[in-house]
């Protein structure tokens, strides 16, 4: 089994140090989440995963190019050219030509349900197909690893479902995914987590191994009782505190809660 | 209001480009139009040959300037009709005066429409059978001939640099520069692939708009053909090369415009195709000798109005070269670097050869 990723990796940009020291690996036929605040080095962290931006320090472990599925933040299709166009260009770029691309278009704009519009411009698709549409053109050389930043963000809730059935049905194919979001009820649904922060892992492990490991534990409360350390869940309060639960009480509820728990034991044990 | 004025000030402030476009360019067009744009010429680079050369400079108005080099002197007072013809062709007098004949002839070069006009004028108020004018290439002095050479450069600059960087930073703004550089692509296959349709849209515009030129305002293309779309050719090098440059220096398309205008406007006001050179004080003129339009304008203007050859425009030939090597070869390199870290292809050569 092939698992790809990092070692020791640090990334800068100029004086900004973007990464440090950052260990991943994904494994074929898993999903990795990254998840982390504005600034936590998600991007960068696939960014170099993918070749855009040079490693300071460690190394990148990752397949060649063309066995590579990448989609930026920003969608990365082309605005003026149609649905099938944009296909035609990758898939050519990919080198997947003829009856294989056939096959591979037919069944991506059925996955995708973007059947209907292959002459619409992807600039003219909404924010939902357009993401769906990336996602077909990372997938058309059937990549072994997938790298998607954000595929999720500004997409309605049923496009998302569409994509996460997408992104679990590329995994059971067997593509190594890693995937960055700022949805956390979407990384509970990934094999695996590596919660970043300021540019280095605060956690990592599946969800549960996550939610196990936040320092303290998390309250549930009718109402505040520390603002610093307490934020609101629907109706209600939850409120961190770095000391050690009741034996049988969960550290964390979810995932959210343990990713701002663990955000704020940082930002005490730094104070 | 008091705070949407502050905000615009502050936004203004971290614009450098349009800060640039604000302070630099009214400055650029005082200077220009304060100094450079001058119709009036001062100075008429003039040759007189054959063997009463001294007697007849002697008798020029002081506007002609005639070269006064020894060894030019020599050559001309044993030269003739066809020496003075090829002095004007070949662009090294804008009028050269032939002494073999009775009146003297005086060869204007109707290329250079200013000088031409101001020549013309001048030797017209001399005495009656003192000499005989000739307007060699433009002998009506049609502004369109002149003007047609040299718009055919400034639409190949407008492709090249507005177009090409607007085209290139669309890949940028997009998100799918980042996409191309993950994909199974050679970086030159990028780079070539992202250029080669700009330079042939810019070709087809240069030869359409030189057979307009031809077919509407009659101007004439006494020269060679080839050497005319050689020219175009490396022209076009440094203008497209000039556009991947500013792209790579813009992340935006409207960055890019404000970039690419900061670079035509000068070619347009100092490339001597309206205000000319020799009329500009050596303060600016100098402008005009490092922008590439000067060097297309010779060439053209040389090639379609005067046949001038190979021989006579290679200096411009040359520096256009030189320009086309360097703006080229660094445009290529900086899109490079944005398609593909140098450290990236090792990376991905050591993770090939770890599995």
């Amino acid at each position: 089994m092939s698992a790809w990723g990092a070692r020791e990796l640090t990334v800068t940009y100029g004086d900004t140090v973007a990464l440090t020291n950052v260990s991943v690996d994904v494994r074929e036929g898993e999903v990795l989440a990254v998840v982390g605040g504005d600034g936590a080095g998600k991007t960068t962290l696939l960014r170099a995963l993918a070749g855009a931006v040079p490693a300071a320090e460690g190394e990148v472990n990752a397949p060649s190019l063309g066995s590579i599925g990448f989609m930026p933040t920003a969608a990365g299709v082309w605005r003026d050219l149609s649905v099938d166009q944009n296909i035609d260009f990758v898939a050519s770029a990919q080198g997947v030509t003829g009856a294989t691309l056939a096959e591979r278009r037919e069944q991506l704009l059925a996955d995708t349900g973007l059947e209907g519009a292959t002459k619409r411009l992807a600039g003219q698709l909404s924010g939902g197909m357009r993401q769906k549409l990336a996602f077909a053109l990372a997938m058309i050389h059937r990549p072994p690893m997938l790298i998607l930043d954000e595929p999720s963000t500004g997409v309605d809730p049923v496009s998302r479902v569409d994509l996460w059935r997408m992104i679990s049905q590329a995994a059971v194919d067997g593509a190594a995914i890693i995937m960055a979001t700022t949805y956390l009820d979407e990384a509970e649904r990934a094999s695996r987590v590596l919660v970043l922060d300021g540019g280095e892992i605060l956690l990592a492990g599946t969800p549960a191994d996550v939610m196990a490991n936040v320092p303290g534990h998390v309250a549930d409360a009718g109402q505040t009782t520390d603002r610093a350390r307490s934020w609101r869940r629907g109706s209600r309060f939850k409120t961190w505190s770095p000391d050690e639960p009741v034996e049988g009480v969960a550290r964390a509820d979810d995932l959210e809660d343990a990713v701002i728990a663990a955000t704020l034991a940082k930002e005490t044990s730094n104070a | 209001m008091k705070a949407m004025i502050l905000k615009e000030f502050r936004e203004l402030r971290r614009d450098k480009r349009t800060m640039a476009m604000l302070i630099a360019l009214p400055i650029l067009l005082l200077v220009i139009f304060g100094y450079a744009a001058n119709f009036t010429i001062d100075d008429i680079s003039t040759r007189v040959v054959g063997p009463g050369s001294e007697q007849v400079t002697a008798q020029l108005p002081d506007l002609f300037d005639v070269d006064a080099d020894a060894a030019a002197a020599a050559q001309d007072t044993d030269g003739d009709t066809q020496t003075a013809l090829d002095l004007v062709r070949d662009n090294k007098a804008d009028v050269a005066i032939d002494t073999t004949t009775s009146p003297p002839t005086a060869y204007i070069d109707g290329s250079n429409l200013f000088s031409a006009q101001t020549a013309k004028g001048a030797l017209a108020q001399m005495p009656d059978g003192a000499v005989t004018i000739d307007v060699l290439y433009n002998p009506d002095l049609t502004t369109a001939w002149v003007m047609v050479p040299a718009l055919i450069g400034l639409i190949l600059t407008f492709i090249g640099t507005i177009i090409t960087s607007i085209g290139l930073v669309r890949e940028r703004q997009n998100g799918t520069l980042e996409q191309l550089a993950v994909m199974p692509l050679k970086p030159s296959d990028v780079i070539v692939g992202k250029i080669a349709p700009y330079f042939i849209l810019a070709a087809l515009d240069m030869i359409i708009v030189t057979l307009l030129g031809v077919w509407i305002f009659d101007v004439p293309f006494n020269g060679n053909v080839a050497l005319f779309g050689f020219g175009g050719a490396i022209f076009l090098f440094v203008v497209l090369g000039l556009g991947v440059l500013i792209s790579t220096a813009s992340q935006t398309q409207a960055q890019a415009i404000q970039v690419a205008m900061m670079i035509l406007l000068p070619q347009i006001l100092l490339s001597g195709f309206i205000f000319p050179l020799s009329a500009m004080p050596a303060a600016i003129s100098w402008i005009g000798y490092i922008l590439p339009l000067t060097y297309w304008v010779n060439i053209s203007q040389g090639i379609l109005l005067r046949g001038a050859d190979l021989a006579s425009l290679w200096p411009s030939f040359a520096v256009l070269a030189v320009m086309a090597v360097v703006i080229f070869t660094a445009a290529v390199l900086r899109f490079r670097r944005d398609l593909a870290p140098s450290s990236r292809r090792k990376s991905q050569k050591s993770s090939k050869a770890g599995n």
